[in-house]
């Protein structure tokens, strides 16, 4: 209890720091930043466009949003961006968690379909995400099953899955090959097959390598979640939010900073939702003793 | 033939040759050894001879290239899948998401023994290997020696008449070594199992055996079977430490040196046992 108490304190001061150095810079810093030579800004300008104080940001949470009547707060608006962005990068998380394992299973299973299929796996997060956004909203106006239809949010779903299977991919292949031969020839003694094996032994045994992988996949189907909006061109999400408001930083320049908020809320709330699942599996984490 | 007549082991003229690409590495060539039910067995070594290998054959984990093996009368696959051997290795293998109890119970779990007698069992298996208390405790709490007896009492789970045991004690210390092996006596003599035993130490091997099987390597083969038994050593169940001061103990290991080196080692009679 005094030890979450502390981690909780802990991080209210970092933030703190980071909003204190921010105001610090603000105050003493020049008003045209520093540079080196004629165009190479090192540090940043200190004018109210550029960095707007702290306070001014937080400020503008609470305000209206746009200057319509019956505008909701800005912090309104971006809770249900946040929310949406939030929906969108779960259901890629679990799709790409799901591809993910199974994938790894199949390589686990089959030797030929690691040297086959591997090289692909690493090959396809080199494909630049805003190369394949266009192309996947196009593939999926085409397909259209009964009264399914495919709609922009699919298209981002699918590249936030795309980015998040990989990590989950790799880790639980790892994970699954990492017990002993110790361990594998004992279960060939006891006359078990492949399946009760990966039930008592690999599974269980890929869990240290998989829960920084789940991590890792939930912080890449947020950034994809994010960059997809945007390429897409999809309303109600954080990412166009982050391009809209930042359209009106020229007369309101704290605005821009609430939905850059909202995507760190996002992410946040994303990776405490693995943590949560980290506690549950908490007996599979100890590590190897023999 | 009556099942107690049935040697435990029967190894006929098995050769072993592991072939990679153009190489070929001649693992066992032409060995023949027999294991009476009951009887303990020590194969000893230089690294290399072979000797992992043919425990390995009997346990079914490898086949042989030529020769023949039967374990109680039965093809070694036949034997694995019904469970007539329990195995334990060098490095004691244990899960460590389980507790002490409930590895020891796996083999039971995995063959769909019921919940009630798996408990029992494991009990009575904590108790023979003198860890009682230590049931719900996860492997990482244990010392080495106390992770090799739940690996022991884990192979004798399925009451099996033959164990395999592959150099067990060979990452423990001196003194702890000693315990376990006046332990494994015990324990043998309580479950009349018999026991395929690989080692590199000759005082282990002497110590434990009924006969040692003295191995040399390149081709691995054997060299010839001692008997350690005899006026001052009795049967492998009825060793106790005052065995390790026997002259005879000393003349056995001294025996087992001179086949090992391949040539009489002169007056080698002393107190230098490893």
């Amino acid at each position: 209890m005094r030890r979450s108490l502390r981690a909780v304190l802990l991080g209210v001061l970092g933030v703190a720091l980071v909003a204190a150095l921010w105001d610090l810079y603000k105050a003493f810093g020049p008003e045209d930043g520093v540079l080196v030579g004629e165009r190479t800004l090192v540090l940043p300008r200190a004018t109210d466009l550029a960095m707007p104080h702290t306070w001014e940001m937080v400020q503008r949470l609470f305000e209206p949003a746009t200057g319509l009547p019956g505008a909701p707060t800005a912090l309104g608006a971006v809770v249900d961006a946040a929310g949406f962005t939030l929906g969108i990068a779960a259901r890629g998380w679990l799709v790409g968690v799901t591809v993910g394992l199974l994938l790894a299973l199949l390589m686990t299973r089959f030797k030929t379909a690691e040297s086959g299929l591997l090289p692909w796996v690493v090959l396809s997060q080199t494909v630049p995400l805003i190369a394949i956004a266009p192309l996947v909203r196009r593939w999926g106006a085409q397909v259209e099953i009964g009264s399914f239809s495919w709609e922009n949010e699919h298209s981002v779903a699918l590249i936030a899955a795309y980015l998040a299977f990989f990590p989950v991919s790799i880790g639980a292949l790892r994970g699954l090959k990492s017990p002993a031969r110790t361990h594998l020839e004992l279960m060939h003694a006891y006359g078990v097959g492949w399946w009760r094996t990966l039930l008592t032994l690999r599974l269980p045994a890929s869990v240290p390598f998989l829960l920084p992988a789940l991590r890792l996949a939930a912080a890449s189907a947020v950034i994809g979640s994010v960059v997809a909006e945007v390429s897409i061109g999809l309303r109600g999400g954080i990412g166009r939010m982050v391009v809209e408001y930042a359209q009106s930083a020229g007369g309101d320049p704290a605005k821009a900073w609430a939905p850059i908020f909202g995507a760190v809320a996002v992410g946040l709330v994303a990776a405490g939702a693995v943590g949560l699942l980290t506690l549950a599996l908490k007996p599979f984490r100890l590590t190897e003793t023999s | 033939m009556t099942p107690a007549s049935t040697a435990a082991i029967e190894v006929t003229g098995v050769d072993r040759i592991f072939r990679r690409r153009r190489d070929e590495v001649v693992a066992l060539r032409d060995v023949s050894v027999s294991v009476a039910a009951g009887e303990f067995v020590s194969l000893i070594g230089p690294s290399g001879c072979g000797k992992s290998t043919l425990l390995r054959l009997v346990a079914d984990l490898d086949t042989p290239t030529a020769g023949s093996i039967s374990v109680f009368g039965k093809t070694p696959r036949q034997a694995r899948r019904d469970q007539d051997y329990g195995i334990a290795f060098q490095q004691a293998g244990l899960l460590p998401w389980r507790t002490v109890a409930s590895n020891i119970e796996l083999p039971l779990k995995l063959h769909g023994v019921g919940s009630a007698e798996r408990r029992a069992r494991s009990d009575e298996l904590l108790e023979l290997v003198g860890l009682e208390d230590f049931g719900k405790h996860h492997p990482d709490q244990l010392s080495g020696g106390m992770q090799q007896r739940v690996a022991i009492a884990r192979a004798l789970a399925e009451s099996p008449r033959l164990l395999l045991m592959d150099e067990p004690f060979g990452a423990l210390d001196e003194i702890t070594r000693e315990r376990m092996q006046n332990e494994l006596v015990r324990i043998c003599r309580d479950t009349g199992a018999a026991v395929l035993f690989v080692t590199h130490s000759i005082p282990e091997a002497v110590f434990l055996s009924d006969r040692v099987v003295v191995m040399s390597p390149r081709p691995g083969r054997i060299v010839d079977i001692v008997t350690a038994g005899g006026a001052g050593l009795g049967s492998s169940h009825e060793r106790t430490d005052e065995v390790r001061d026997a002259a005879e103990f000393f003349h056995t290991v001294a025996a087992v040196r001179e086949h090992l080196h391949g040539s009489p080692v002169a007056g080698v009679r002393g107190v230098e046992s490893r």
